[in-house]
């Protein structure tokens, strides 16, 4: 079949976007291809610094011909419809449409046929589309062009079946000819297809195949290394990297003064990634690095790379003379001074979360709690604590962000006294970085690296900064995740969501006092000047938090004064009214603690009319209902943090659960039963997940699905309810030997069932419901549930009733799908 | 173009820069006259990247960065150095190719030194600029950033400028294979007076580094400050957009000498930055006006 193939052509394009845009090349290539009935199955993508391209190889000539039938209106409709019915279906006059009748009379049919169009014209069409609308993360604009492209584009080359299609973008140039290397080979070259494209291109030292120049760095690095007796210090970001930095990739090992190898080894390997892309060497025998490095040029040079490797290496050491000196800064003091401490108290950690320091205060606190669950030392987690941050103010850090934790430990190494633990948890606190980094298993560090994410979680979710689909700039699903693979790889028993409730709780208590008075500010200032609802709505719920901490009172008069100002402003100026009417409401939704009101009357002022109304109605309803009691702090603090964090931690673990293989809806299925402990949660799902892949427990799920579908289905009629459900079999009454069979065994099964859930031992609990799978079936085979004596039917239905019990002791089986 | 022969010296990076860009169409300007951090701020560049208006210029510009001084000491940071500064508004479609060509004539031979162009968007929030594009590398140093306008004080620029820095001092030091700033050869080294960078500007870096950390006086540059703002808006309100430039631009340079004293807190540092944008903004859009905008 005919092949396409395009060619983008442009000025260097970001190493770090080349590899997503190939996948966006070919989605958006099929995706309009598939539209315009063509099934490309095999789109192949290449990218280098400069070009971005794809290759097709099974198209046919022409799209799909179009017959179809469009059904229309009856005859004698309205003539609005039969001109609608022209007008979609492309006809210029009903006698060319054709009749039909069926039960409900006559109606026209239009037969719409189609010949496809000329595959070259449909990419001619749908080519400069997706380049206009290419999801590039940054585009930018050149000469006089309106083109937005990530950089310069200089030539689109198409072609489809060997020849030449021309796209039309803007005025760039669209010409059958492609360029090699930008040095080596800057002639023209007019390839025939995509073959002779990539080994024309070879010829002229363009590797556009990125896996292939990647294969090629990594192989002439390991052999450059090898010949000096040496060992590549692997990176696979930087290979992706520099993959994209370079068409030709030529290897070349350069010298690095061994002077420098008194810094640390990360230092030497981060000056060397970030700033210079070089790959670090080291020494087999000792497992340190050598004083020399790996940088891949784009050029064969002349003199074989004898300059290049010498200008690498002077600037190299300009690069480490720098990072020495800052080295040699921070390693004059011990790592925990009274300036760093300083320095900390000054540099903000969100403004409304106060500093770095107040963080460290608070994960302190929270970490030495958390040692009950950890068994932690709970000394060693208070000094950990104090100095875990302490790095982020040294030069080095300043340098290499990424060296943050494992500079504080180099620092703290360096103390008299120094206790491996405490080191391993100022390294560690931060980790896990993401699904596949390290979870600490150090008492002290897993302490401290739950303390660190639980305090982020509950503090930024109080002030309403959650991530959203879009974003999550304070990398709180990676946090959640991070508190998921802790608690569960380390085995930690804990009552998750009550410790976030608790986290919150003294968060908003020991939250600066001048918090409230701030927050009454801000609201007179609402009330005057317009502010924003939003802008209310993340301080009202610090003042909301707050005001359980003794500033009730303050909290109350302001309401009034408020009121007041409210009354005044509204006679003055009419167009006050609405905003000030919500902004009102919401704010004594706030006092009044009812935050799913809140939350109403936010979406009440986006509403309107109506709908808006019954909104308002409902918020003054419930807020007459609310008491304010102290509970409520523990209530709220539950519904706004403590219940969605739970939630978002499930979603991380079914994830998590997910990426071992494991089913969601079995996630689920546990965790609609309102357990927060992740160990016992996951201990529930395994057992399930085994227990399913049963025969017997395949079929008593089918069994449990047949009784809650009975069920559901009597309840629905009004003939059955759940408090009916709770009564008691009459067994004098039980006629049949299967359903005397079945009470049997649930009077067996569920007490055993039970006991075992009790003590944690599921698999346990799962064998004793296994033995019900029989009865089940035979319950379902002999016996008929909706039998006319009604004392029959109420046994038969509490048997039900008590098998969906039985089974909802362990898991709730209505979330599990098949 | 009959061929050159390779630079010896500085000054000969210079001149054959002046020449080529010269020969590309550019009108060569001098210094602008006022202190400035980098050779983006001289009008040439900021303000004539505004409007619909073709344009094409090279110069030298001398940057001030207070606090990068090291009292001459250290073999590649100076508080006052040169950049050469291009721009060709709309950039040509082969201005790549036009600027490897600047290197091959200052001895840079693309075949035998490695020349990348890594990604790199400039930023300069002081004047609400931005762009992207790389600094390009030679055998793993930055010798140049090539920027592709995009915004300008806050607005859109059409059509789009393509804008060329060279660190000079950087460039040369590589060219000529020196270690330390001040051994490079300023004038032909086989002229009857020889004379080496470090020659002419090393005093300079040690007297002005003591002024900018010890002996410059922050109460009056504050003042100072306040008055060049003042100055500045009522320039702009007068429509004096050009002479208004220039105030904001002394604002901008006494914020430099202030933030090198250390007497600004983070907090203050925004705010600063937030009150010479304005200013910048303000010039850029009445520049622009003047000139006609692009629809």
């Amino acid at each position: 079949m005919p092949q396409l193939l395009l060619e983008l052509f442009s000025e260097e394009i970001p190493a770090r976007m080349q590899k997503r845009a190939e996948g966006d090349l070919a989605r958006a290539f099929g995706e309009k291809l598939k539209a315009a009935g063509l099934d490309a199955t095999a789109i192949k993508t290449f990218s280098s610094p400069r070009r971005l391209g794809l290759v097709v190889d099974d198209l046919p000539s022409k799209a799909a011909d179009v017959n179809e039938e469009k059904k229309g209106p009856r005859v004698g409709a309205p003539d609005q419809a039969i001109q609608g019915f022209l007008k979609s279906a492309g006809l210029t006059s009903i006698d060319h449409a054709q009749v039909v009748e069926d039960k409900k009379g006559a109606f026209y049919v239009a037969r719409i046929e189609r010949a496809g169009r000329a595959t070259a014209e449909i990419v001619q069409e749908i080519t400069p589309e997706i380049i206009r609308a290419f999801p590039w993360p940054k585009s930018m604009r050149s000469g006089v062009s309106d083109l937005q492209w990530v950089r310069p584009l200089q030539n689109i080359l198409c072609l489809f079946d060997g020849k030449h299609v021309a796209i039309n973008v803007d005025g760039v140039p669209s010409e059958a000819k492609t360029w090699g290397h930008r040095f080596h080979a800057p002639a023209a070259i007019e390839p025939k297809d995509a073959a002779d494209h990539a080994s024309n291109l070879r010829a002229a030292k363009v590797e556009i195949d990125r896996e292939t120049r990647k294969a090629l760095i990594l192989e002439n690095a390991k052999k450059a290394c090898a010949a000096k007796g040496l060992e590549l210090v692997d990176d696979i970001g930087l290979l992706e990297e520099v993959a994209g930095l370079v068409e030709w990739p030529v290897v070349i090992l350069g010298d690095m003064d061994p002077a420098f190898l008194d810094l640390p080894g990360e230092v030497i390997r981060l000056s060397m990634r970030t700033h210079q892309k070089y790959f670090a060497v080291r020494d087999p025998k000792t497992g340190k690095l050598a004083p020399h490095f790996i940088t891949v040029a784009n050029v064969e040079a002349k003199d074989g790379g004898k300059a290049i490797a010498a200008g690498n290496a002077r600037v190299l050491s300009a690069r480490l003379s720098d990072a020495q000196f800052f080295w040699s800064v921070d390693t004059a003091t011990p790592l925990f001074t009274e300036e760093r401490k300083a320095k900390l108290q000054k540099i903000v950690f969100h403004q409304k979360l106060g500093s770095v320091w107040d963080k460290v205060e608070r994960v302190k606190a929270l970490a030495e709690e958390l040692c009950a669950v950890t068994g932690a030392d709970p000394k060693l987690v208070r000094e950990a604590a104090s100095l875990c941050k302490m790095d982020l103010v040294t030069e080095t850090v300043g340098e290499f962000p990424e060296l943050q934790g494992q500079v504080g430990r180099q620092l703290y190494a360096l103390t008299k006294g120094n206790h491996e633990s405490v080191a391993a948890a100022i390294e560690d606190h931060y980790r896990p970085l993401g699904p596949n980094d390290r979870v600490p298993s150090d008492k002290v560090a897993m302490t401290l690296a739950l303390a660190d994410k639980m305090d982020s979680l509950a503090c930024f979710w109080a002030i309403d900064e959650k991530p959203t689909g879009s974003g999550d700039p304070y990398g709180l699903r990676r946090a959640q995740l991070g508190v998921v693979r802790i608690v569960l790889d380390n085995r930690l028993r804990l009552e998750l969501g009550a410790w976030f409730v608790k986290v919150a709780r003294n968060f908003a208590l020991h939250a600066p006092l001048d918090r409230a008075s701030r927050f009454m500010r801000l609201f007179e200032e609402g009330a005057a000047e317009n502010v924003t609802l939003d802008v209310l709505r993340s301080s009202m719920r610090l003042g909301f938090l707050t005001a359980f901490a003794d500033q009730f009172d303050d909290l109350s008069k302001g309401l009034k004064r408020a009121e007041e100002e409210v009354l005044l402003a509204r006679q003055d100026d009419p167009d006050f009214e609405g905003v000030t009417d919500s902004t009102f409401n919401y704010f004594r939704a706030v006092v009044l603690g009812h935050f799913d009101n809140v939350i109403s009357v936010v979406e009440a002022d986006r509403l309107k009319g109506s709908a808006r109304d019954e909104h308002l109605a409902r918020f003054a309803d419930s807020v007459e209902v609310y008491e304010r009691t102290s509970e409520d702090v523990y209530f709220f603090t539950d519904q706004i943090i403590g219940r969605p964090l739970l939630e978002f931690a499930a979603d991380r673990l079914k994830v998590q659960l997910r990426d071992h293989g494991k089913r969601h809806d079995l996630v689920d299925a546990v965790f609609a039963l309102g357990d927060d402990d992740l160990v016992r949660i996951v201990a529930r799902v395994e057992a399930l997940d085994a227990f399913l892949k049963t025969e017997d427990g395949a079929n008593l799920l089918a069994g449990y699905k047949r009784a809650a579908n009975i069920l559901a289905a009597e309840e629905k009629k009004g003939k059955w309810s759940a408090e009916e459900a709770t009564g008691e079999v009459d067994a004098s009454k039980l006629s049949e030997p299967a359903e005397k069979a079945l009470f049997d065994a649930l009077a067996i099964a569920l007490p055993a069932a039970r006991a075992a859930v009790e003590k944690e031992e599921f698999a346990q609990a799962m064998k004793a419901l296994s033995s019900l799978r029989a009865p089940v079936d035979a319950f379902f085979e002999k016996v008929m549930v909706n039998a006319e004596d009604a004392v029959l039917r109420r046994n038969r239905l509490l048997l039900l009733s008590r098998l969906r019990e039985a089974l909802s002791a362990v898991a709730d089986f209505s979330k599990i799908e098949g | 173009m009959a061929a050159t022969k390779p630079p010896r010296c500085f000054q000969d990076v210079i001149l054959t820069l002046q020449t080529y860009w010269a020969e590309q169409g550019c009108a060569i300007l001098q210094p602008y006259d006022e202190q400035v951090g980098a050779g983006t701020l001289h009008p040439a560049t900021t303000l004539r990247a505004l409007g619909p208006k073709h344009w094409r210029a090279a110069y030298v510009q001398p940057s001030r960065r207070p606090k990068d001084g090291r009292y001459g000491e250290n073999p590649n940071r100076l508080q006052h150095y040169y950049q050469f500064q291009v721009i060709l508004k709309p950039n040509p479609p082969n201005l790549q190719d036009l600027y490897l060509q600047s290197l091959v004539r200052i001895g840079i031979d693309p075949l035998l030194h490695d020349i990348r162009f890594v990604e790199d968007d400039w930023e300069n929030p002081t004047v609400g600029a931005w762009g992207l594009g790389w600094e390009v590398w030679c055998d793993g140093m930055e010798v140049s950033q090539y920027t592709y306008f995009q915004q300008v004080g806050g607005l859109d620029v059409r059509p789009v400028s393509g804008e060329l820095t060279y660190g000079l001092e950087r460039l040369a030091m590589y060219v000529f294979g020196v270690d330390r700033v001040y051994d490079l050869p300023f004038n032909d080294p086989d002229s009857a007076t020889p004379l080496t960078y470090g020659d002419v500007f090393l005093e300079n870096e040690k007297q002005q580094s003591r002024f900018n950390f010890e002996l410059s006086d922050p109460e009056q540059n504050l003042r100072w400050f306040a008055d060049a703002e003042a100055t500045a808006k009522r320039l702009l309100e007068a429509g004096a957009v050009l002479p208004a430039f220039d105030y904001t631009l002394k604002a901008s340079h006494l914020f430099n000498l202030l933030d090198a004293r250390g007497v600004v807190s983070p907090t203050e540092r925004q705010s600063f930055i937030a009150r010479v944008r304005d200013l910048a903004k303000g010039c850029a859009s009445a520049w622009a006006e003047s000139q006609g905008s692009a629809p």
